[in-house]
C-alpha cells in the first residue's frame, strides 16, 4: 500500500521519519504559531497537534491541525480518551476526517488531576487500545462502534504511543502488543534521553516481533533551559530526565543552556537514527519551536524525501 | 462496606442555623463500622453542636436516636413515634445518603439534613484508614485482572494495562499511590495468567453503570 499521508509514505518507504509537535494556543492567537510552522514547511514529515497536553485547555486539536493543513503542513491529529465519550470521539473524528485530516494518534491522555480544571469530571470511557480498535474499524470495516456503517468511506494512518521508561517492561511490552494488535500503524515514544533504557525497551518489543509488525518513532526532546526540564521533569506525567541531563544543563550559564540543550537533542538523534529498529524521530522543542528548523538541519535530516 | 466521613462542623452548623430542636439520627451499620454514624459518633457531634451553639448564645435541643439500618424501610419507621412526639424542626441523618434519603420519602413534613459525606464502597486498609475498591459498575470482571478492579483502583479506569505516566509503580495522579497495574500483572505473573493479561479486554459496556440511571435490581423469587 503506498498509503494516503505523507508520514505513512515515509514510515511504508522505509525512510527515516521525522515529526514534530505543535501545542495548540490557548486562546485563538495563532500568529507565533503560524510563524514557527512556516518555517517547517518541506523540513519535518507531519506535525503532531496536541489535544488538551497535560489536561490543560488549549484551543481543540482538530481546529488546529486544519489551520496547519490550510497552510500546506500535514498534521497529526492526536485523540486522548479523556474528555470524550465513544459517541463524541467517532463524531469528532469524522468531523477531522471530513476536513481532510489523515493522520491520527491515539492516546489515554493525561489525568485531568494535574491539570488546569483539577475539577473536571473525568470521562475515560474506552482506554487507548479500545480507541485504536474502533479508529480501525472506522477505516478498515466502515463501520462505527455500533457497527452502523459510515458513509464516504474514510482513508486515515493510525498511531499510538508507548513509554519505555516503566518498570515492569514485560507488561508494558504486553500492552505494547496488544496496541498493535489493536490496528495501531505506527508507535511513538515518550522523549529518549537514557538511550540504554530505550534499547532495552526496544529489543524486548524487537524479541516479540513489534518492530517488524510497526514502525517505531523514538521522540527525542529539546530541552529550553534548566527551568524547562525541572518543570518537564516534576510535572509532565510520563517525561523522565536522567540527573546526567540535568547536570550537562546546569554545568553550563544560563545564556547557554538553550544551546547545550539543542546539542543533547542532535546528539540523541545521531544515536537513535544508528539504533536497529527506529524508523523515524518526534522532536518536542517545547518553548523553543523557531528552533526546529535548525535542529533538523544540523542532525543531519535534510532534505526531506519527496514521497507524493 | 459504604465508607463515610463527617461533614466539617461549620457547614453542619451553617445547615441547622435557624433550627432549635432537631433529632440526630445514627445507623449500626457500615458507618458503625467505619467510625463516621454509630451511637459513640451520634454522642459526640451532638455534644459538639450544642456547645457550638451555647456559644452562639443560640441553645440548641438534640436528641439522639441510632437505628438498627437506615437503608431498611422497616427501621426508618421506628422514628415514627418520636417525630409525632416531638416538634422537630429538622433531622439530621448519620448515615450514608441512602439514610436521609429514605427518611425524607417517608416523612413528607420533614426537613432532612445530611450529616455525613458518603465515599465509597471500600474497606479498611489499616486502624483510621479506609480504601475504595469497588465502583459498582453492575458486571464485575476481575477474574480478568488477577481478582483486582482497574476501574475503581486506576485513576483512569484503564482495563489494557497501564498508562504511560505510571512510574516506579506509582501512579501519576499521586505518587504515593500504587499502580493499580502493576499489583494486577505481578499476581497474574505468579499465577501464571500472562496469557490472560495480553487478551485485549473490548470497550466496556457501562449501561450496566450509574450512567443508565438508578438501577434496581429484582429478584423475582423474593418478590411478592
Amino acid at each position: 500500500m503506498k498509503g494516503e499521508t505523507n508520514l505513512q509514505r515515509i514510515l511504508t518507504g522505509g525512510k527515516f521519519a521525522v515529526t514534530c509537535e505543535c501545542n495548540p494556543p490557548r486562546g485563538i492567537d495563532v500568529d507565533t504559531i503560524l510563524k514557527n510552522a512556516s518555517l517547517l514547511k518541506g523540513k519535518v514529515d507531519a506535525v503532531n497537534v496536541n489535544d488538551n497536553p497535560c489536561a490543560r485547555v488549549r484551543m481543540s486539536s482538530w481546529a488546529m491541525s486544519k489551520i496547519l493543513l490550510d497552510m500546506g503542513i500535514e498534521p497529526v491529529l492526536q485523540m486522548t480518551t479523556r474528555d470524550r465519550n465513544r459517541i463524541a470521539l467517532q463524531s469528532d473524528l469524522l468531523g477531522a476526517l471530513a476536513l481532510g485530516i489523515q493522520n491520527v494518534l491515539c492516546l489515554t491522555g493525561d489525568h485531568p488531576a494535574r491539570g488546569d480544571h483539577p475539577q473536571a469530571k473525568k470521562v475515560f470511557d474506552l482506554d487507548s487500545i479500545q480507541w485504536i480498535a474502533a479508529v480501525k474499524q472506522m477505516r478498515v470495516q466502515g463501520c462505527l462502534m455500533n457497527g452502523k456503517k459510515v458513509s464516504g468511506n474514510p482513508k486515515f494512518f493510525v498511531g499510538g504511543v508507548a513509554n519505555p521508561f516503566v518498570q515492569s517492561l514485560e507488561m508494558h511490552v504486553i500492552r505494547l502488543q496488544k496496541k498493535i494488535a489493536a490496528g495501531t500503524e505506527f508507535i511513538q515514544t515518550q522523549p529518549v534521553l537514557e538511550l540504554n533504557r530505550f534499547k532495552a525497551w526496544l529489543n524486548q518489543a524487537r524479541d516479540h516481533g513489534l518492530t517488524d509488525q510497526c514502525p517505531v518513532i523514538a521522540g527525542v526532546l529539546a530541552l529550553k533551559s534548566v527551568q524547562m526540564a525541572e518543570h518537564l521533569r516534576n510535572n509532565v506525567p510520563g517525561i523522565m530526565i536522567p540527573d546526567a541531563t540535568m547536570d550537562r544543563l546546569r554545568a553550563v550559564s544560563e545564556d547557554k543552556q538553550q544551546e547545550e540543550g539543542i546539542k543533547i537533542c542532535i546528539e540523541q538523534i545521531a544515536a537513535l537514527k544508528e539504533t536497529e529498529g527506529v524508523r523515524g524521530v518526534h522532536i518536542m522543542a517545547i518553548g523553543c519551536e523557531e528552533r526546529l528548523p535548525e535542529i533538523i538541519e544540523r542532525a543531519g535530516l535534510l532534505p526531506r524525501p519527496d514521497v507524493s | 462496606m459504604i465508607i463515610a466521613e463527617h461533614k466539617p462542623i461549620r457547614e453542619l452548623l451553617a445547615m441547622i442555623d435557624g433550627y432549635n430542636n432537631i433529632l440526630m439520627v445514627g445507623c449500626k451499620g457500615c458507618v458503625t463500622v467505619c467510625h463516621a454514624g454509630g451511637e459513640k459518633e451520634v454522642a459526640i457531634l451532638a455534644a459538639a453542636l450544642r456547645i457550638a451553639r451555647n456559644r452562639k448564645g443560640k441553645p440548641i435541643t438534640i436528641d439522639e436516636l441510632t437505628l438498627d439500618r437506615q437503608c431498611e424501610p422497616e427501621f426508618i419507621a421506628w422514628l415514627d413515634d418520636p417525630i409525632k412526639k416531638n416538634k422537630y424542626d429538622a433531622i439530621i441523618s448519620l448515615a450514608c445518603s441512602i439514610g436521609p434519603q429514605y427518611i425524607a420519602e417517608q416523612f413528607d413534613d420533614m426537613v432532612v439534613l445530611p450529616g455525613l459525606n458518603t465515599g465509597f464502597m471500600g474497606g479498611t486498609l489499616e486502624h483510621g484508614i479506609w480504601g475504595e475498591y469497588c465502583s459498582g459498575c453492575g458486571n464485575c470482571q476481575i477474574q480478568s485482572f488477577g481478582g483486582l478492579c482497574p476501574i475503581t483502583r486506576c485513576a483512569k479506569g484503564l482495563l489494557n494495562g497501564p498508562c504511560g505516566g505510571s512510574v516506579d509503580g506509582k501512579c501519576e495522579v499521586d505518587r504515593d499511590m500504587d499502580c493499580i497495574w502493576e499489583l494486577i500483572y505481578k499476581r497474574m505473573k505468579n499465577l501464571g495468567q500472562l496469557d490472560l493479561l495480553a487478551q485485549t479486554i473490548g470497550a466496556k459496556d457501562w449501561s450496566t453503570s450509574l450512567s443508565g440511571g438508578p438501577r434496581k435490581i429484582i429478584r423475582e423469587d423474593l418478590t411478592t
